[in-house]
């Protein structure tokens, strides 16, 4: 009995530490709420053959480049954030975006990283296919809403200690909406209106957080969440484009590795959430165990 | 009477395909309801296809003519050929077409069907008309780009450099503008807009002999989709309706920044709403919007425009659509087929949104995206006669006990859907009347007296 005890401990505190089971309890309660009281424009066989093409894709893709364990969460996330953000009458495009966003986890790589937010590249190839579309306005405005999701989101991003591209986004972003209404001479409720959007706190919260597609050190990620901003506040105006974070966040993935080349950090890694200081105490990952972890 | 300021407006921009299934209702046409069971209500038609954008803007202005004015902020400067006057009786169609509706069913005989047959008769409800947005104050303007007559209306093209002198001008001109405007259109001067300002030539609607206003037209080029609704709402008193139509390629037209949300539909309602279908429709609107917090769009009707069903109007005519801006269909090939007869639309889907805005819950205009759903969806309700038969048998029986049962389902619904009194209905149902069915408690039944 006390030797199972002394067994498992370590076990079970290193399991809650991984903050993608806060990102999956808080995908969860949204993807539930909008089911139950937003009425969301999703079926209940888009949400298991989303999920299960994820995991089937992430299994196979686990087999096949001889990963040592599979590990189902990130698939598991990427595909309750499609089914949170992705409307599609047809079942073969839903299981076709999970096949795209775990696939191209495991093709486009660049330095052991991929450089594409798997969620994020598969809502733009499907957009640009006119294969399904996203309703950024079906989450509403109320404000409690904005509430709980920022507190949800707030949590798994300290958890997974990248709220600092969060906030530098919501920063950015909020700041030059109201730089351009202080420019028109609106009123203040318009910017307030535009960012009382539950797309827009998904997208901060649960997209562009993604630690493994970000750059590796704080000033890096900075840099590119104002990159971010910037071009989806040039695609929402200039372009007249829906969806414009999503589009800002693809066109920028690709510099990434160029940051993190200018800025280096210490390279993420689940199980040791950490800021990418050097400073910060961290467990340096062994080379093998960075090359296989393909989450 | 002060000139009234109509700010309406749209643009466009996005675009995705598909073919979405198409969901059969068989079935027969009864009713529709009208939009003009709303007050200060606007239609605006949108045709859309990549950039290219024909905009019909109505409304019921009932006052004296030489009073109506209307300033929409528009992308372009519009050359004459750009502007054009519509055919009310076509949007009359399109909003028929498109109307909210009721629908019949009626109970087979138990005793000789296994399986009910409905046979199904459809109403449409009609909603209102058109909403406009309405300026008090006067106003002097700037620039005038350009200066046309098109059909019974005046027609100025202005773009100023700063918002003081286009309230001046306005103002200098006749035109009231209502306190608050003027941040308003400084911020569309801003945004590159121009101001299209539209009166009546009383001399040339008085030669075209025209009683009503007809609708306006103008056709230009924009990645905007998008609807201009903030001039409106600055001086309006109370809420305004506005009915969105749009006929796009690719799928049903939402909005990008308010909820867009399909009216509930297909609920059974007791028989007697059939008389009272405009008081029906108008509170259950009513009673949607305010479970929206007010900040609702809604979804009327999205359907492909080759069919319909139940039909509470005929699909529009090719000709008909063209008439209202949908420039891309190819009407040589229709008139080869040799159909004269209700030529169909081959690449058609219309999307009708109906949206009762103010300032307080509508900050922004409306800004659309076209999507590649084209699932149908109609607003219908539904009425079931039931059988009435005197036959007797063992379903007969059973089937007189549901009957009451599904009439106080009914009564919950309406009361449900439109807030009317539970109690009332039930009296308008004459409920009381009927026999009861066996609704008592197991112990009740046991220990009855």
């Amino acid at each position: 009995m006390g030797q199972d005890t002394t067994t498992c401990q370590p076990i079970t505190s290193s399991l809650w530490r991984d903050p993608r089971l806060y990102q999956i309890v808080s995908l969860s309660t949204l993807l539930l709420y909008g089911l139950l009281f937003l009425h969301l424009d999703v079926s209940l066989w888009q949400i298991i053959v989303t999920l299960g093409t994820a995991q089937l894709t992430q299994y196979a893709a686990t087999r096949y480049v001889n990963l040592p364990s599979f590990d189902p969460k990130s698939a598991l996330i990427s595909s309750l954030s499609l089914c949170l953000l992705l409307r599609t009458n047809d079942l073969v495009v839903a299981a076709l975006a999970s096949f795209i966003a775990i696939g191209s986890k495991f093709v486009i790589r660049w330095n052991n990283k991929h450089i594409f937010n798997p969620t994020n590249l598969t809502l733009v190839v499907v957009l640009a296919g006119d294969l399904g579309w996203i309703s950024p306005g079906q989450w509403g405005q109320a404000v409690w809403f904005w509430f709980f999701a920022a507190c949800l989101g707030s949590l798994v991003v300290t958890r997974a200690a990248r709220a600092d591209v969060t906030l530098a986004f919501l920063t950015f972003y909020i700041g030059l909406l109201v730089v351009r209404t202080w420019w028109l001479g609106d009123p203040l409720t318009i910017p307030l209106h535009q960012i009382e959007s539950g797309t827009l706190l998904i997208f901060a919260f649960f997209m562009i957080s993604d630690p493994k597609t970000t750059p590796d050190s704080r000033s890096g990620r900075i840099l590119f969440a104002f990159m971010v901003s910037l071009t989806a506040l040039y695609i929402q105006f200039g372009f007249f484009k829906p969806n414009a974070p999503l589009w800002g966040l693809i066109l920028c993935s690709p510099v990434v590795p160029l940051i993190d080349r200018l800025w280096p950090g210490i390279r993420y890694d689940w199980s040791r959430p950490t800021v990418g200081h050097s400073s910060v105490p961290v467990h340096l990952t062994p080379s093998f165990h960075a090359q296989r972890r393909f989450s | 009477m002060s000139p009234v300021l109509v700010p309406l407006f749209t643009f466009v921009l996005s675009l995705p395909l598909w073919s979405g299934d198409a969901s059969a209702f068989c079935g027969f046409y009864v009713g529709k309801a009208d939009t003009k069971l709303f007050n200060k209500a606007s239609e605006v038609v949108i045709a859309r296809h990549d950039s290219k954008t024909v905009i019909t803007m109505a409304n019921d202005f009932k006052g004296n003519a030489k009073e109506f004015a209307m300033v929409v902020p528009v992308p372009t400067v519009l050359e004459q050929d750009q502007i054009h006057i519509g055919d009310s009786a076509v949007l009359k169609h399109l909003a028929d077409y498109s109307a909210p509706r009721l629908v019949e069913h009626f109970d087979p005989n138990p005793c000789q069907m296994m399986y009910p047959e409905s046979r199904v008769m459809d109403m449409v409800a009609k909603s209102a008309e058109p909403p406009i947005n309405r300026g008090r104050d006067k106003a002097l303007g700037v620039t005038v780009e350009t200066q046309y007559t098109v059909g019974e209306y005046d027609i100025l093209l202005l773009s100023a450099t700063e918002s003081q002198g286009l309230e001046t001008w306005l103002t200098e001109n006749g035109y009231r503008i209502p306190k608050g405007a003027s941040g308003v259109l400084h911020s569309y001067l801003k945004q590159n807009m121009k101001f299209f300002v539209a009166k009546v030539n009383l001399t040339e609607q008085a030669k075209l002999g025209f009683a009503h206003l007809r609708p306006l037209q103008i056709a230009f080029e924009s990645p905007k989709f998008m609807l201009p609704i903030r001039l409106g709402t600055v001086n309006a008193d109370g809420a305004q309706e506005l009915f969105i139509y749009t006929l796009t390629t690719q799928g049903r037209v939402e909005t990008t920044n308010y909820r867009t949300v399909r009216l509930p539909e297909a609920h059974e309602i007791p028989l007697y709403v059939k008389d009272r279908f405009g008081d029906f429709y108008r509170d259950l609107f009513t009673r949607q919007v305010k479970r929206e917090s007010e900040r609702g769009v809604f979804l009327e009707y999205a359907w492909d425009m080759n069919w319909c069903d139940p039909c509470a109007a005929n699909p529009l005519s090719a000709e008909e659509l063209r008439s209202l801006g949908v420039f891309w269909q190819d009407n040589s090939k229709m008139v080869e087929r040799g159909r004269p007869f209700m030529p169909q639309a081959q690449n058609v889907f219309l999307t009708r949104l109906h949206v009762r805005y103010d300032a307080t819950h509508f900050p922004e205009d409306l800004i659309f995206q076209e999507t590649p759903d084209r699932s149908n969806f109609q607003a219908r309700y539904i009425l079931r006669h039931p059988w009435t038969g005197t036959e007797d048998c063992p379903t007969a029986t059973a089937y007189r006990k549901q009957v009451r049962d599904r009439y106080e389902r009914e009564a919950q619904a309406l009361a449900n859907l439109t807030g009317w009194n539970i109690g009332e209905i039930r009296k308008a149902m004459n409920l009381a009347s009927l026999p009861m069915s066996d609704d008592r408690k197991w112990y009740q039944r046991l220990w009855e007296n």
